[in-house]
Formats: C-alpha cells, sequence, structure tokens
C-alpha cells in the first residue's frame, strides 16, 4: 500500500543554506542595482539601441515567464492527468511556477522606459494588444496558482484542489500561447509573424520548465539530504526526452515553412548560415549542445540512468534554450526589416544593414537579478512552508514501479 | 456632422475671426494688422473624422542627396544632431525621418525618398501598445500620449517601417510643441501643433522652399484637395503596401 506523503519544510540552519540566500540575496540586489542605473541614465547604457529595441533583460525575462509556465507540469500531470506518482512534486512545482514568473516579471519591468510607471500598465489597458492581456494572464497566473497551492496545502480544501489546478492547467497554456503571440503577432517583422510561434512556446515551456525542475529538485533533495528515487527521476529525465524532441519537431517546422516561402528565404539564410553568432548560437548551442546532445544524453541506456549525466542534461536544456531565445529575439530583430523587396536600401539609420548588439554588464546583470529572485523565492518557500516531501524514494513514490521504468 | 451644421459652423468661425481681427486690429496701433491662418481648427473643438491628413511624396522630384526635410524636422521639433542627445551611440539616436535610397537589383534603379511614421489608418503600433498610449487621432494623426508610455518599445518591435525611436537619456532645451522624454517613444507627428494652427508640416515647407516640391500635404477626404487630384490622377503607392494598413503617405515612383 502507498505510504502517505509527509511535507516538511527544510531545515535551513546549515551553512550552505546561508551562503546559498546571502548569495542569491546579493545576486539579486546587484540586478536591482543595475536596473536602477540603466533607469537613472537612460538606456543609452545598455547594448539595445533604436534598432535592436529588446536586448538581453527581454531574453532573460522571456525564459523566465516561459520556464514558470512549463514547470508547473508535474503538477498538472498529477492533479489534471491523476499520474500518482507525480501528485507529491505538485506543491514545488506550483511554488516554482510563481517564483520563475515573479523573476522574470521583475526584469520584464526593470527594463521598461518607465518601470515608476507601473500603475499605468495596471490600469490603462488597450484589449486588442497581446502584452495587456498578458498582464492579466501573468497576474492572474501568480493569483490562481497560489490559490492551487493553497488548496494542495490545506487539508480543509484538499478537496478542491483538483478544479484549481485544471483551471492552473489551462491558465498557463493561455499564458504562454500569449507570450508566443507578442511575437507571432508582429507581422512586419520576418522572423515573426508565423501563428506557430505560439504553440511553440508552450512546447518550449515545457522543455525549459521540466529542466529547471528536476534540476531544482536534485539540489534540493541533495543539499537536505533527503531521498529522492530514481522512480521519480528516471520518469522526468524521460519526460524531459519527449519535450526537447517536440520542441525540435517546432523548431523544423518553424524554418521548413519560412524555407518555403520566398520572401522569407533572406531570415533563413540570415539565422541558418550567414548570421555569425546567431548562426554558431543557433546551429552549436540551440540544437548541438541544447537538443541533440541532453536528448541522446536521457535516453542512453548507461550514461541516462546516471544522475550527473541527468543534472548536465538539464543544464544543457537551459543553456540551449536560453541561445534559442536569443537566437529568435535578437537575431530576429538584426536581420533589417524588408521595406523594399528585391532591392538594395541604405541610410543615415541603419536601413538594410544588419544591426548589431552587445549586451553589457547592466543587461546581464539585471537579467541574472531576476533568476536570483526566482531561486530565492523557492529557498525561502521551502524554508518556512511545507513544500518538499521528506522522501521521494521509491518505496514511497510508486512501491510497484521498478527503477528505470517510465 | 450635417452639411448644414457645417456652413453654420464655418460662418460662425468667419465672424468670429473678422470681428475678432477688427477687435484686435483696433486694440493694437493703427496701422499694424495682424492676421489669423486661414483654415486654423479652433483651439476649442476637438478634431474631426471628417478629414484625413496626407502626405504625397513625389520620389522623382526628391533628389539624391538632399535632406532639407530631415534638417527642418530635426531643427522644428528638436532632435537630431546639435541636440541634446549626446551620450547616444549613432544606433541610438531619435530619426523622425530618413532618407534612404533604393536601388532596383534587377534594374539597377535608383530612388531616393524620405521615410517617416507613415500614419497608417490600422496602425500596428497603436494595436500593440499596452497602455494605449499610441493612439491614432480622428483625423488620422498617429502620435504617443507621453504621459502613459511606459516605454516597453513593443511598438517599435510592430512598426514595419522602423519610424519610432526610443529615447535613450535625460534631454534639454526641448521645443515647447514637440515634447520629448526619456525613456519613452516618439516619432514623427506630421507636426500636429502646426496643422492644427492651419499650416504646413516642416518638412513639406523645406521641400518647398528649396524648390523640389516633392512633398504635398492635404487632406485626403477632401476631394477638391491639391493631394486628393494627384493621387486620383497619378496614383501613390504605400511602402509595404501588402500589409493593408492604408497609410496616410504616399509614395509616386516606386
Amino acid at each position: 500500500m502507498k505510504l502517505a506523503t509527509n511535507y516538511r519544510e527544510i531545515e535551513g540552519k546549515s551553512t550552505g543554506f546561508w551562503v546559498l540566500l546571502g548569495g542569491l540575496g546579493l545576486l539579486a540586489l546587484l540586478g536591482v542595482g543595475a536596473a536602477f542605473y540603466m533607469e537613472h541614465n537612460g538606456h543609452w547604457v545598455t547594448g539595445m539601441s533604436n534598432q535592436i529595441v529588446w536586448g538581453m533583460p527581454h531574453v532573460f525575462a522571456i525564459f523566465l515567464i516561459v520556464a514558470a509556465s512549463g514547470i508547473l507540469n508535474p503538477a498538472s500531470i498529477g492533479t489534471v492527468f491523476g499520474k500518482t506518482i507525480y501528485k507529491p512534486l505538485g506543491r514545488l512545482s506550483a511554488l516554482l511556477a510563481i517564483s520563475l514568473l515573479l523573476g522574470g516579471l521583475m526584469v520584464l519591468v526593470l527594463d521598461l522606459g518607465h518601470p515608476d510607471r507601473l500603475i499605468i500598465a495596471m490600469t490603462h489597458y488597450n484589449f486588442k494588444s497581446i502584452f495587456a492581456w498578458n498582464i492579466i494572464l501573468y497576474n492572474g497566473f501568480l493569483a490562481v496558482t497560489a490559490i492551487y497551492i493553497w488548496m494542495m496545502m490545506e487539508r480543509r480544501m484538499n478537496k478542491y484542489y483538483r478544479p484549481a489546478g485544471f483551471v492552473a492547467f489551462v491558465w498557463r497554456l493561455v499564458l504562454t500561447t500569449g507570450t508566443g503571440s507578442i511575437f507571432g503577432f508582429l507581422v512586419a517583422r520576418q522572423a515573426y509573424d508565423m501563428a506557430l510561434l505560439a504553440p511553440m512556446f508552450v512546447i518550449m515551456s515545457f522543455s525549459y520548465g521540466l529542466a529547471v525542475f528536476i534540476l531544482v529538485l536534485m539540489a534540493a533533495y541533495n543539499w537536505t539530504g533527503r531521498p529522492l528515487g530514481n522512480a521519480v527521476l528516471f520518469r522526468l529525465k524521460n519526460l524531459l526526452g519527449v519535450f526537447i524532441a517536440s520542441v525540435l519537431y517546432f523548431v523544423t517546422v518553424y524554418h521548413l515553412t519560412n524555407l518555403y516561402a520566398t520572401e522569407h528565404h533572406g531570415v533563413e539564410r540570415f539565422i541558418l548560415m550567414d548570421g555569425g553568432i546567431y548562426t554558431g548560437l543557433f546551429w552549436i548551442v540551440q540544437i548541438l549542445l541544447g537538443s541533440l546532445l541532453p536528448l541522446a544524453m536521457v535516453y542512453h541506456p548507461t550514461i541516462g540512468k546516471s544522475r550527473a549525466a541527468i543534472a548536465t542534461a538539464c543544464a544543457l536544456v537551459i543553456i540551449g534554450g536560453i541561445a534559442q531565445l536569443y537566437v529568435l529575439i535578437i537575431g530576429g530583430q538584426a536581420y533589417p526589416l524588408v521595406l523594399f523587396p528585391g532591392a538594395e536600401v541604405s541610410s543615415a539609420f541603419f536601413d538594410g544593414q544588419v544591426n548589431s548588439y552587445s549586451p553589457t554588464i547592466w543587461e546581464i546583470t539585471l537579467g541574472l537579478g531576476g533568476v536570483a529572485v526566482a531561486l530565492l523565492v523557492v529557498t525561502i518557500g521551502v524554508r518556512v512552508l511545507r513544500f518538499l516531501p521528506e522522501t521521494l524514494e521509491d518505496a514511497v513514490v510508486d512501491p510497484h514501479a521498478t527503477a528505470g521504468s517510465d | 456632422m450635417s452639411d448644414n451644421d457645417k456652413q453654420m459652423d464655418s460662418s460662425r468661425r468667419d465672424f468670429l475671426a473678422r470681428a475678432g481681427a477688427t477687435a484686435g486690429a483696433a486694440a493694437v496701433a493703427p496701422g499694424v494688422f495682424l492676421t489669423a491662418p486661414a483654415v486654423a481648427k479652433p483651439a476649442d473643438q476637438p478634431v474631426s473624422s471628417e478629414q484625413r491628413w496626407g502626405l504625397l511624396v513625389d520620389t522623382t522630384r526628391c533628389a539624391d542627396g538632399c535632406s532639407a526635410c530631415v534638417s527642418a524636422c530635426e531643427q522644428y521639433n528638436g532632435w537630431g544632431p546639435g541636440d541634446a542627445e549626446k551620450h547616444s551611440r549613432p544606433d541610438q539616436k531619435a530619426h523622425w525621418i530618413r532618407k534612404v535610397t533604393v536601388k532596383e537589383k534587377a534594374t539597377g534603379h535608383v530612388t531616393s525618398l524620405p521615410i517617416m511614421c507613415q500614419h497608417c489608418e490600422t496602425p500596428p503600433c497603436a494595436d500593440v501598445c499596452p497602455t494605449g498610449a499610441s493612439f491614432k487621432r480622428a483625423d488620422g494623426i498617429v502620435l504617443v500620449d507621453k504621459h502613459i508610455c511606459i516605454g516597453c518599445r513593443y511598438c517599435m518591435m510592430a512598426c514595419p517601417y522602423k519610424a519610432r525611436s526610443f529615447v535613450h537619456e535625460d534631454l534639454e532645451d526641448q521645443k515647447p510643441w514637440a515634447p520629448r522624454g526619456k525613456g519613452t517613444v516618439e516619432a514623427c507627428t506630421l507636426c500636429v501643433d502646426r496643422v492644427d494652427a492651419g499650416e504646413q508640416p516642416a518638412c513639406v515647407e523645406a521641400c518647398d522652399r528649396d524648390g523640389h516640391k516633392a512633398l504635398l500635404f492635404g487632406d485626403l477626404y477632401d476631394e477638391n484637395s491639391e493631394i486628393s487630384k494627384q493621387l486620383r490622377e497619378h496614383g501613390g503607392k504605400e511602402i509595404r503596401a501588402d500589409l493593408g494598413l492604408n497609410t496616410g503617405v504616399r509614395y509616386r515612383g516606386i
């Protein structure tokens, strides 16, 4: 018979815990400081310009926001699809969803030209703007997921947690559809303007989110000395393989579609062949290191069972994901707007030229600050509330499962 | 507004203008006459959707190497060289209007033309703006409300013409009629203050002054306006007409 899952706060008294907390706190402060510097001086201190209007902060912010949505998968699979083995992971999964979203939103907001006008963004809505919808979707997601956590944690509310989990599940699918549509709806730019971007972002969220989830889970159980059995871990890494392959599928369809249309040959040639840093990031980091290698690692009969390899594969997926967003967001802007098809154009405002971008330390620090805030919220969360099961050993999570099965 | 109302309105306006002019002339020393612009919109009346302001660019008249329109815009609206954007890199500086040289690859034909905000009928910038800071006036002029622009730059991502700029630093000595602000987005306003005063945009005036007469400004909805006549006779193309934005700025010879 399956044993009841006992959740307990982590002890949080070790030196390691305080070093982690202090380190993340410092990085978060540096991030806020960098944002203050950028806002005080203006964006001229960044690598962003009137050609590359969204830069490194957006890569970080969108990675965190997209991963926040996908990281709810373990909770959804347990609650919505009734897979018992995932149920003990639900609380951590939902906590991570909130914390990553907070980190991502922090970066996004602090990069605004006027972060002081956040109240305007919350009170003036243009409902034709997918951005405005996203503001509602992000805030709603925080609320829906908080309620979901409450219903999972509060014994008296347990009976409602399934509907709450279902709402959160649907909500984040809509949310990531919205995030993908920020780019999908940009009709004027060659690299965007494609409905496929919405579902592609959803599947990207599954992959990035699960990679972050597995890493956090492994770190948390390793550092607190709690048992984490192979049944859970192998199930998760096999699922990660499915998600990596799905992202590859979408990336292939995206490029094939563009390659078929003559009008997009220019941008495809740029990303796939002539784009310098973007071409390198695409083939080497996104495809080879961030997709094919981790895919091979998680499914390899022996390597796939090594914890170090699983952790490495997750890290590679995260690095590949950041590269993917860099290529999409910045590469997509680096390729010039096509105003006159079939003509060479030139002007004093860089028309017809590939735009250059090199991020400054301020943008990178702000982005890392957002990551630090996300991890800080998780660290504090698991310290003060009962998010983590005392054990995830095989006998507890799934007595009938044999290690290594999926 | 019915035609009757319009007539009443214009007669009242004429009466007020004449009365004002008479009173002004009486008040000022005899012999000095102050004139008011003939077609100015009274400041207390809202902008009307019965007008749609537009520009026709005749690229056959636009001289390669001439940038009088750009200089005039810089000077009038206070951006560009000599302006307060001291720290910004060239790719960070604002450009409300720019001259673009277009060379057809197949034929080698070269065209020179100015590109500014195209004042679309359905502007993508206004569609994507989360707060509604980017908006289109009833008379077709696309503007940014600097008070509610949060500086997200989504409009710049959406604009097909790269017509918008983000202000990357603090500015000083701005023109009172063209306020600009660090952290907000800006673009060609079609010299909205001049249009409201019954004048032409600065670029049009400069092009006329230099004798090129490549820019024609007017009301696209008034079939008797010069711009409407020219468009009817010779046509006028949109840049990226495939997007179906029905721009207020039209081009001949592209």
